[in-house]
């Protein structure tokens, strides 16, 4: 069979056609279409394996919990019925065998998802600015290239807290709307927008704290 | 969040998400307004979480390792020979 040529968009350009053909889809899969099949698990591959390694320690656990997944996926596939999309679907087929293997692992997570935005120690007594954000939004790209901030942000992200990690990879790098997230993650609407603060504040400060350096 | 009329920058700066997300009520979304239009820096605060959300975005998607595509359709080749005759 010919290598495949997997596409190199960002996922929420490549989520939503296959999305919209679930059913042309599902005919394809069924009649043998192998390239239908690697094209499916390419567009959802990488958000897949970044939610999974919110859960578990090691990439190649994550990996294996894609994998699984995936077997799930199409073995339950004459079940799936359309009523969330198919991405929440495999997603949350996902979240579920993370979630048993991460408990195999014995990896407790007690989460720390509190404090604050950002650092007591930049307000004063009244709680107004001592110690303002400095101006770099304009200048991020030309101050350390898209390289070194794409290396920027998937390191601070990295660090993130799992909760956090997932939502942010979920809502601000995979697209997903709100309510997709918060199906997938069982979490309340605004628990999933406490998380997602968190975890932007902490990006944000990450990428303050790199140009700050270059001035 | 309720917020006091007097409404300071440590406040606005928890709010950011949820003005962005369109989760204030009109009344807060008013109030956290009125204090950007008199505060730079939280109006500078908020510009750099646009930028943060919009840079979070632009992160690319790894490609499927070669092993990992094998993987991939082996697994397929499994279902599919799982699957009674009919079904084919």
């Amino acid at each position: 069979m010919s290598t495949i040529a997997l596409p190199r968009l960002s996922s929420r350009r490549t989520l939503a056609p296959v999305d919209a053909d679930a059913p042309l889809l599902l005919a394809r899969l069924r009649a043998g279409d192998e390239a239908a099949f690697v094209g499916l698990v390419a567009t959802h591959h990488d958000a897949m394996l970044r939610l999974a390694s919110t859960f578990v320690s090691s990439r190649a656990v994550a990996e294996e919990v894609v994998q699984d997944t995936w077997l799930a996926v199409v073995r339950g596939i004459e079940r799936f019925e359309g009523r969330s999309s198919l991405r929440t679907w495999l997603l949350t087929i996902l979240v579920n065998r993370a979630r048993s293997a991460g408990t195999r692992e014995a990896r407790s997570v007690p989460i720390a998802d509190a404090g604050p935005a950002v650092d007591r120690s930049r307000f004063d007594a009244s709680g107004h600015w001592s110690s303002p954000p400095e101006h770099w939004v304009e200048d991020a790209e030309n101050r350390l290239g898209a390289a070194a901030l794409a290396t920027l942000i998937r390191d601070a992200l990295a660090e993130l807290p799992a909760r956090q990690r997932a939502v942010i990879a979920l809502h601000d790098v995979d697209g997903l709307r709100a309510a997709e997230v918060c199906e997938i993650l069982s979490l309340t609407p605004s628990n999933q927008r406490v998380l997602l603060h968190r975890g932007r504040s902490h990006l944000r400060q990450a990428l303050e704290s790199a140009l700050g350096e270059n001035d | 969040m309720l917020l006091s009329r007097d409404f300071v920058c440590e406040q606005a700066v928890e709010l950011a998400s949820d003005y962005l997300e369109g989760a204030l009520s009109r009344r807060e979304r008013r109030r956290f307004e009125r204090h950007l239009a008199g505060c730079p820096h939280c109006t500078e605060y908020l510009g750099q979480m646009r930028e943060t959300i919009r840079l979070t975005g632009r992160l690319l998607p790894e490609d499927l390792s070669p092993q990992m595509q094998a993987a991939f359709s082996e697994l397929y080749r499994r279902w599919r020979a799982e699957l009674p005759a009919d079904k084919t």
